[in-house]
């Protein structure tokens, strides 16, 4: 009996294009006006995997998910572009989407995970804004689901999924029952792009609309971001000219 | 006289408020060896002020890793759980659960605060038990391109813990009591472990193939060094993922670290680095640029280091 529907979780990150990460003078944050964003790219290797698993036919539907402003439908309409069947865009917006953590984002994962009754829910391991790796192991607890975290590999076999994780000792394979969260690493896949004729079908598919009420999700949060900061500068480097200088100055600094 | 005593009253309540925080650290070990960055961890803690505690959770551990743990200072209590369904670690392993040891360990010593390193260990099993428990902490975010400092109003708080950010606490001179507590998969090496090692040589692609890691397996032996590598040289194939250094990798600090043929992704902050080629970005952040073929200072490299090396 293949699963019925696999949920993949996305978010909206900042395009990840480092040196011009600037702090706010006023440390509440980090520049975020003008800056361009797209599908975090972990979001893009989980949209990409449930795919694959569709097309292997083990799977008969894959829905994108994702909470935040309008923006984030445009987000979603990729993962449609990419293969998922249908969306649903939960809208989180002002000092709600401001105050969004991953606790959040995990307790409504959670309940449209129940409420349409997914058997696997798919998220990147991390977003590259908070670097946070929390989401995916917090919805599986909400739901008392087993977790197969930092995937790079998944084989769905019968009623489970074997999932090979990279841990720090090299890799582990484990096989966990169904329904189950996973969250992808980096080398779970390579995402593909979406071709035109795909982007142009993916127009018709459906978005539906909801808000974290409609799922009974409170979003409190009791985590506040006090301040942002940039990390200390580092000074300018020295070069040297030839290996003994090298050694040389390490020495001469009691590195070595 | 009744004013002094006033004035004193209020200068231990600081100290009265600090007795009631409580952290609880679930120990990183493999079975009969304490992990040294749990020493790091540890000093985490107890900068949470009031006690710390350890939790120690496995199928044969309890007289190696508990030993190990009552002689590292600022260590109040351990907590041992052995039962066989803790093999490997697994936070849902066919219904019975590491989660819900501590979560039981939770109600049964009123714990303010829990934490574990920022392992793949940690990072796995501590959102888990979040969901179901000092206040301010930092953290990094956009690949530590900035810091962000956060409040937890929550009762209990969860935290996982860089322990590179914290000095190892001393590992003699503890003396903590150990308590049983009821109870409802990696290959030991010589070198040292990349995250507590004291000196890191990393490789990059321009070391174009996997044979040749061995010059850094090499350089490395002779330092006492751990080998680390880029994501470019693990997704090209010369090493294993979990040599990977970076913002999706493990997080070094060591004293020393050599950058070999590595370009440098702003992610990858470096002290030495060698690169054939002088424009190469890394060069930007290195505290001391060698802008050579890296094949060609190996050789000299390994007799300079020999010289040095003996003389010390």
């Amino acid at each position: 009996m293949s699963p019925a529907s696999v949920f993949v979780c996305l978010s909206l990150t900042l395009l990840s294009d480092y040196p011009v990460i600037r702090v706010k003078p006023d440390h509440s944050g980090v520049v975020t006006d003008g800056v361009k964003h797209s599908m975090n790219p972990f979001c893009e290797i989980a949209v990409e995997e449930a795919v694959k698993l569709k097309e292997k036919k083990f799977i008969k539907e894959v829905v994108a998910v994702s909470c935040g402003p309008t923006q984030v439908t445009e987000t979603i309409r990729t993962a449609l572009a990419m293969g998922c069947d249908r969306g649903i865009h939960v809208e989180v917006s002002g000092k709600d989407y401001e105050a969004m953590g991953p606790l959040q984002i995990a307790k409504i994962f959670a309940a449209l995970a129940k409420k349409e009754e997914a058997s696997l829910v798919i998220l990147g391991k991390q977003a590259i804004d908070d670097d946070c790796n929390q989401t995916g192991q917090m919805t599986a607890a909400l739901l008392d689901w087993p977790q197969g975290t930092f995937a790079s590999e998944v084989t769905i076999d019968g009623e489970k999924v074997k999932v090979v994780r990279e841990i720090d000792g090299g890799l582990e394979t484990i096989k966990i029952s169904m329904p189950a969260v996973l969250t992808a690493d980096l080398r779970l896949n390579t995402p593909r792009y979406a071709t035109l004729p795909n982007i142009m079908k993916a127009k018709k598919k459906k978005i539906a609309n909801m808000k974290p009420a409609d799922l009974g999700v409170d979003m409190v949060s009791r985590v506040e971001v006090l301040r942002v900061d940039e990390p200390p500068t580092r000074l300018a480097g020295v070069k040297v000219e030839t290996v003994d200088d090298l050694v040389a100055k390490l020495k001469a600094n009691g590195t070595i | 006289m009744f004013t002094t005593i006033n004035r004193r009253s209020l200068g231990q309540l600081p100290c009265l408020v600090q007795r009631f925080q409580s952290t609880l650290v679930i120990a990183g070990h493999n079975n009969n060896q304490l992990k040294a960055i749990t020493l790091n961890i540890i000093t985490a803690a107890s900068k949470v002020g009031g006690e710390v505690t350890c939790l120690v959770a496995e199928t044969n551990c309890a007289k190696q890793v508990a030993d190990q743990i009552s002689k590292v200072q600022g260590v109040k209590k351990i907590l041992v759980a052995q039962h066989d369904c803790y093999k490997g670690l697994l936070p849902f392993w066919d219904g019975i659960e590491l989660t819900p040891l501590i979560l039981a360990s939770q109600k049964q010593f009123n714990f303010t605060h829990i934490c574990a390193g920022a392992s793949a260990f940690g990072k796995n099993l501590l959102p888990r038990v979040s969901v179901k428990s000092q206040d301010t902490f930092v953290r990094t975010i956009y690949a530590g391109n900035a810091l962000a400092t956060v409040k937890c109003n929550e009762k209990v708080k969860v935290f996982t813990v860089r322990g590179t950010s914290f000095e190892p606490a001393a590992a003699e001179g503890g003396s903590a009591a150990t308590e049983q507590v009821a109870s409802p998969s990696p290959a030991g090496i010589d070198r040292p472990e990349l995250t507590s090692a004291k000196v890191v040589v990393s490789g990059g692609k321009g070391l174009e193939s996997g044979e040749n890691i061995k010059l850094l397996y090499d350089l490395a032996d002779k330092m006492g060094a751990a080998v680390g590598a880029s994501r470019a040289a693990v997704d090209a194939g010369y090493v294993p993922n979990d040599m990977q250094v970076g913002q999706t990798g493990k997080i070094v600090a060591p004293e020393l670290y050599i950058a070999v043929g590595i370009s440098g992704a702003i992610q990858h902050l470096i002290i030495v680095a060698i690169n054939k080629d002088p424009e190469a970005p890394i060069f930007q952040v290195a505290e001391y640029g060698l802008a050579e073929d890296l094949f060609k200072v190996r050789l000299s490299m390994m007799t300079r280091l020999d010289i040095v090396i003996l003389k010390v």
